[in-house]
């Protein structure tokens, strides 16, 4: 292919890359170094509000924010450095709590309390994914041909549902006397409430999570199983080797490329966990980074936002992501290098 | 069930539509309005629509577009309802406009507590008020002879004896959502003790006995709160009240009607209306109310027009075919057995809602800090200094604190 027919090609996705990843991602860096606010000025207002029959009416000192002469309210834009980092981070607090061996303490500062727990969740979701993942390919490619589509449809079925959907679901299911809590406590026998401590709802939600991802990374998985050698599986039977052992050393190492690409996008997505939280409304228990950074950016009912710190928030979110990934990318490299 | 709900609504619309006998007059230009969804907007902005040429958005995310669909020139809707707190953005934008003249040219049926009115200039029209107050089962309390509650302490006393005689578990329910819902129970609390929330320079003043009292009251009532309390809205605490889990609960005025829902409530008839228990020194509650602004950004005929169809959708023939929606200012609303707490709260001296720009920050700190001072994760005064802190930074980045 010339450059020109390559260049119209790439051209256009080049262009939407540029303008919807690239730009905004430059505007978010650049806004967590700055702060644009009203300028307030105070003065003294009364206001009066409906009480029953007659009027309520305070004086009081307000702040409002100064109009230009087309009404426009007047803002400024300041260079703060690090500061909105700072807001986030905390790091004062956060090295007083580490320093006293305080993990309590630490665990109530938000920033700390998200990372905590948006690692637990990443972490112990991955090798679930992979392992369910792998569990349901051998499954199906295993069924016989005749059942082979509706299982694949059915094992299919989690991931196709809206997340939101989906964690209301579970959420509806096990709050309060929800079905499956009654259906547990009658079982069980005692009260049973899962959404009045934080290790309950943390479960449920990697259990919501690795019901969702897993079909993604069988269908993955069961593409690549299509692929296995099939000489080396026979001769493997031939030579004695238990199904564990074929599993071991010919289906896995050559599903490596596949188990890298899917734990990749696991770490991706699960880092950014964030459904969970609205789904079961658990801002109370636990916290992800994803969920601080829409925290800072929903105004609140005075209409104020936190913008410089949802972008430092942002950009904090994506090099941990970064951090994340350069493990299974170092290692791809590595392979692909020496495959050359 | 449902079916007959639906029916019912279909039926009981036909007969307001009836009752007000449409509009008055023809409405030549077109109008378009932006306000909550609950149940009064929707009997105000279908009063409004009879006069034709109008067309309303009842949008529970009202407050994230207001700002923004207000600032627009033309303005993207004339009419916009409000309330306390959602007023200040577009106070402090500019974009509503003063209605003296347009008060005296149709605004004759006004109730005088109708106007709205900041720095001397009326900037708004309210039309219904809100308030958390006690409601209680008066056959659960009269069967085991207690009293109204008048104080959080009665609630409490209340509370252990239903409990300790087995009638229910968790006799208390309490709108303890983490978020605005939270902070609003601690807003109510604290107006109670008689603090105040903001101080000089806008600086926060919540951390003190006061707070600590309130904080305490609140983990108090925890005690006899289903264990989920951290998630439970107002909805929740609606349904706990129809499906008879609960006794009591400080809970909205704007749900009272739900309780004689025969469709859901099996408790119809058996839930009282009272006062706001009162803290130190008033009742432990804040009033709220409901109205409407009028765009600045649109010509003054169009204002006029406005303001003449606003009138007519919050006139009494609206109010009397929808008595029971909500606590109306109207002359024609007769206040029934659902709105006597409200109306108690207020006769004992309930305060409105302290609504500021600082307020709106202080709030949204609150309802992220105070879980963990519920959960046991931190005592009061910490509870009480992180949310401060929480507040000043976010208050400095809004321009509130100067550096």
């Amino acid at each position: 292919m010339n450059f020109r027919t390559f260049a119209a090609f790439v051209g256009p996705s080049v262009f939407m890359m540029l303008l919807f990843i690239a730009f905004p991602l430059v505007s978010v860096f650049k806004q967590s170094f700055y702060i644009t606010q009203p300028v307030y000025e105070t003065v003294e207002v009364e206001t009066c509000t409906p009480g029953f029959l007659t009027q309520t009416c305070v004086i009081e000192q307000k702040s409002q924010p100064k109009l230009d002469e087309h009404g426009e309210v007047i803002t400024q834009t300041e260079y703060v450095g690090l500061q909105s980092y700072r807001n986030v981070l905390e790091p004062e607090r956060a090295w007083r709590a580490i320093t006293e061996g305080n993990w309590s303490v630490l665990s109530t500062i938000n920033f700390w309390k998200a990372l905590r727990f948006t690692l637990t969740f990443t972490l112990i979701t991955l090798p679930l994914v992979i392992g369910f993942g792998l569990g349901i390919a051998v499954l199906i490619n295993n069924a016989a041909r005749s059942i082979r589509g509706p299982v694949i449809f059915i094992s299919l079925l989690p991931f196709i549902i809206t997340p939101v959907i989906g964690a209301l679901s579970i959420n509806w299911l096990f709050r309060g006397d929800g079905i499956l809590t009654a259906l547990l406590e009658w079982w069980l026998n005692r009260d049973i409430a899962l959404f009045a401590q934080a290790w309950t709802i943390e479960i449920l939600m990697m259990f919501y999570r690795v019901w969702h991802v897993a079909p993604f990374a069988a269908v993955v998985f069961y593409a690549g199983l299509q692929t296995v050698n099939q000489d080396s599986l026979e001769s493997a039977v031939i030579d004695g080797a238990t199904r564990w052992q074929r599993m071991k050393y010919i289906v896995i190492p050559h599903l490596m490329p596949l188990i890298i690409f899917v734990s990749m996008i696991h770490l991706m997505d699960a880092y950014r966990v964030f459904e969970e939280i609205v789904g079961f409304s658990s801002q109370a228990y636990v916290i992800s980074l994803q969920w601080l950074t829409f925290d800072f950016l929903v105004p609140d009912q005075a209409g104020n936002r936190s913008i410089s710190r949802a972008s430092a928030s942002a950009m904090l979110t994506m090099i941990g992501i970064v951090l994340l990934l350069i493990l299974p990318l170092r290692r791809t490299w590595r392979d692909h290098k020496g495959g050359h | 069930m449902k079916l007959k709900t639906i029916l019912m609504a279909g039926a009981m619309a036909i007969a307001a539509s009836g009752a007000s006998a449409a509009c008055s007059y023809e409405n030549e230009v077109p109008l378009k309005s932006l306000s909550a969804g609950f149940e009064a907007w929707k009997a105000v902005t279908d009063a409004m629509a009879e006069c034709g040429n109008f067309s309303a958005s009842l949008d529970q995310e009202f407050r994230e577009k207001q700002p923004e669909a207000f600032a627009a020139d033309p303005s993207l809707y004339q009419i916009g309802g409000v309330a306390n707190e959602t007023m200040i953005p577009l106070l402090n934008a500019g974009t509503i406009r003063p209605l003296d003249d347009l008060v005296a040219k149709y605004g004759q049926d006004l109730l005088p507590n109708q106007l709205i009115k900041v720095d001397g200039k009326v900037m708004a029209i309210a039309m219904m008020v809100n308030a958390q107050h006690l409601m209680y089962r008066n056959d659960v309390l009269a069967d085991l002879g207690i009293e109204e509650p008048a104080t959080y302490d009665d609630v409490l006393a209340a509370a252990a004896k239903i409990k300790e005689a087995g009638v229910m578990e968790y006799p208390i329910g309490g709108t303890f959502k983490t978020g605005w819902n939270l902070a609003q129970e601690f807003v109510n609390m604290y107006m109670g003790e008689g603090g105040t929330f903001i101080g000089e320079g806008n600086m926060p003043s919540i951390n003190n006995e006061k707070g600590v009292k309130a904080l305490e009251t609140m983990k108090a009532m925890t005690e006899f709160m289903d264990p989920e309390y951290l998630v439970s809205d107002s909805t929740y605490v609606q349904q706990q009240f129809q499906q008879g889990k609960i006794a009591m609960a400080n809970l909205w005025a704007s749900r009272a009607a739900a309780m004689n829902d025969e469709a859901e409530s099996q408790v119809v008839g058996k839930v009282t209306m009272a006062s706001a228990p009162m803290g130190s020194e008033r009742p432990s509650t804040t009033i709220w109310w409901d109205g409407i602004v009028l765009a600045s950004n649109m010509s003054d005929e169009e204002a006029d027009a406005a303001f003449r169809l606003v009138m007519e959708g919050i006139d009494g023939d609206m109010v009397s075919a929808n008595n029971d929606t909500a606590v109306w200012l109207n002359a024609a609303y007769k206040p029934g057995d659902l709105a006597a707490g409200a109306a108690a709260s207020a006769e004992n001296g309930a305060g409105a809602y302290p609504a500021s720009a600082a307020m709106g920050v202080l709030h949204s700190a609150l309802g992220n800090g105070l879980a963990d001072y519920l959960t046991g994760a931190k005592d009061a005064q910490t509870a009480l200094a992180d949310i401060e802190a929480d507040y000043i930074t976010a208050a400095k980045e809004a321009g509130l604190i100067s550096n």
